[in-house]
């Protein structure tokens, strides 16, 4: 029965991975780059996942994790004429190697002061970008030489080489989150985010745990920071601002924490609800806001967090 | 049985700000023993095993366990070494099901590596642990959704999991009903012959009936210790605990 779960499980992640493949052939250009776009956001959402889902590290600091990825590719192509490759190598670095130094001090705390011990680092990295202003233009940014956004010799300005790397980079995340989901090391991650003293009396050294999957989230994050930068080609200070810790907090939620595909369909639910009611009224926040509202009320899991508790308990 | 020292405390003392709630206590547990650590309320027994356990570090003193000073180690080697805790106030992973509450507490040992344990032995391993509580037939039920008796039960079976040492068991029959706790004793007594067992207990019978050795707790100092006959004869602690 449960090498069943695993089978199906494994087929409906598998056959979102082809139906996203297969769009690209009939999307209209417009929805095409959107989608291009979501997938590299819902990456960042399931890097996320991982500290909050599944660990119940409540961060607001993946800002930093998701800006050092797209700073260190994004500099060291403007000033060393590093190309795409060398570019997302560095991200998973930048973001790996903060992420371990900003978890061996933050994770001593918990909790709330957590959350506040790790926004207090992203803007300190956020102000960071500021004062080195004079290589980050701050505010501004600055754009990555477009001869430089190429992999393989494929050129990542071409819609259908960007397409096509959002999704191996989804798709890498997405196997990556699967495989934590469904380790013996994710069994021990839901037991600290359930109950931390009682897994540490069963032997397991939490904090070790914590960190390690602090520094998977952080790399994660800074490898799609890198990619965004690569394929987009815009690097500015806006991506080290607080927005960007709360948005994959909000597309995790609004998806279902804890879940291997929530954090794709709360970016693409969030990106589409901004983008359609952006279309009917300037207010449209507002529309945003009720929409958020009824979720909660419907949804208090998250879409696919509330479905597995009622429908579907073998979705991982 | 064999008189080796599997755990002892020389001068150990734990104080928070000005009280001293255990009090130089120098403590000596065989292998293979089921003591049962008495005293009266705030007597120190809980603040001692966490002692003993690593939850929180002592003031002054050292911890031996098994030859070796474990007083610097951090709780989750201890656990490693040997020592299991179950906890007073019943703590178990509540949104999970019973044989993942026991398997979380068997997977590290059998781990081989990287990739964890081999899920069929993890499972058989969980699975004869929950049976030797009585629970297999509950094997899937969410554990918050069990009984307060099961709830307990579940949590000598994580203990049984770690295949401990010793096996401290913090008030295990608080709650439970006069059924429950019979098959609590036969459980303990079965437990305590492959492993050492360090009870807390204030239900009498409990104490007299499995303990070989019991020791008293009174305001942080061992009052007296001995066996349960010589304890019941014993006038300090009349006076301290069973009332007269």
């Amino acid at each position: 029965m449960r090498s069943r779960w695993v089978n199906k499980a494994t087929a409906l992640h598998l056959g979102v991975i082809a139906v996203l493949f297969a769009l690209q052939f009939v999307l209209p250009d417009y929805h095409h780059v959107n989608l291009a776009r979501v997938m590299v956001l819902a990456s960042f959402a399931m890097g996320y996942n991982i500290a909050f889902g599944y660990t119940g590290l409540l961060s607001l600091g993946h800002a930093m994790f998701f800006a050092a990825g797209l700073y260190a590719a994004g500099l060291m192509a403007l000033f060393a004429g590093v190309g795409a490759g060398g570019g997302l190598l560095l991200g998973v670095i930048a973001g790996l190697v903060v992420a371990a130094a900003v978890g061996c001090l933050a994770l001593r705390t918990t909790g709330v002061s957590f959350m506040i011990v790790t926004l207090m680092f992203a803007q300190a990295a956020f102000l960071a970008t500021f004062y080195f202003g004079e290589y980050t233009r701050g505010d501004e940014g600055f754009v990555i030489p477009s001869n430089l956004r190429s992999l393989f010799g494929l050129s990542l300005v071409e819609p259908t080489t960007r397409y096509f790397v959002a999704l191996t980079l989804f798709s890498l995340c997405m196997a990556v989150s699967f495989a934590i989901a469904r380790s013996s090391m994710g069994r021990v991650l839901a037991a600290i985010r359930e109950n931390e003293e009682r897994t540490r009396m069963l032997g397991y050294n939490v904090f070790l745990y914590k960190l390690v999957a602090l520094v998977i989230s952080g790399a994660i994050s800074g490898a799609v920071g890198a990619a965004y930068g690569m394929l987009f080609g815009y690097v500015g200070a806006t991506f080290a601002s607080i927005q960007y810790s709360i948005l994959p907090l909000l597309w995790v939620l609004m998806g279902g924490a804890a879940t291997v595909l929530g954090p794709f369909v709360g970016t693409l639910l969030m990106f589409y609800l901004v983008d359609i009611s952006s279309g009917f009224t300037s207010a449209n926040m507002l529309i945003v806001g009720l929409a958020l509202i009824g979720l909660i009320l419907f949804f208090p899991k998250g879409i696919l967090g509330t479905l597995r508790e009622r429908a579907a308990p073998w979705l991982p | 049985m064999a008189a080796v020292t599997l755990l002892s405390t020389e001068n150990l003392s734990k104080q928070f700000g000005g009280l001293t709630a255990v009090d130089g206590v120098s403590f000596t547990f065989l292998e293979g023993e089921i003591r049962a650590l008495i005293g009266p309320n705030g007597a120190g027994k809980t603040t001692f095993v966490n002692l003993l356990s690593g939850r929180i570090p002592p003031t002054t003193g050292r911890v031996v366990f098994a030859g070796e000073d474990v007083t610097r180690l951090p709780a989750h080697t201890r656990v490693n070494r040997g020592i299991a805790y179950t906890f007073q106030i019943t703590s178990t992973f509540a949104g999970m099901s019973a044989l993942e509450n026991v398997k979380l507490s068997a997977q590290r040992r059998l781990s081989t590596g990287f990739f964890g344990p081999n899920p069929d032995l993890l499972e058989r391993v969980a699975l004869s642990a929950l049976d030797r509580v009585g629970l297999a037939d509950r094997q899937d039920e969410i554990a918050g959704n069990l009984s307060y008796g099961h709830q307990r039960l579940l949590e000598v079976a994580m203990g049984l999991g770690l295949d401990p040492k010793l096996l401290i068991l913090d008030e295990p029959t608080q709650g439970l009903s006069d059924e429950e706790i019979a098959v609590f004793v036969k459980l303990v007594r079965e437990i305590a012959r492959n492993a050492s067992v360090l009870l807390i207990e204030h239900n009498m019978d409990v104490v007299m009936g499995l303990a070989d050795t019991i020791t008293v707790l009174d305001r942080g100092r061992i009052l007296a210790e001995g066996t349960p006959e010589e304890i019941r004869r014993n006038d300090a602690v009349r006076r301290a605990y069973l009332g007269n």
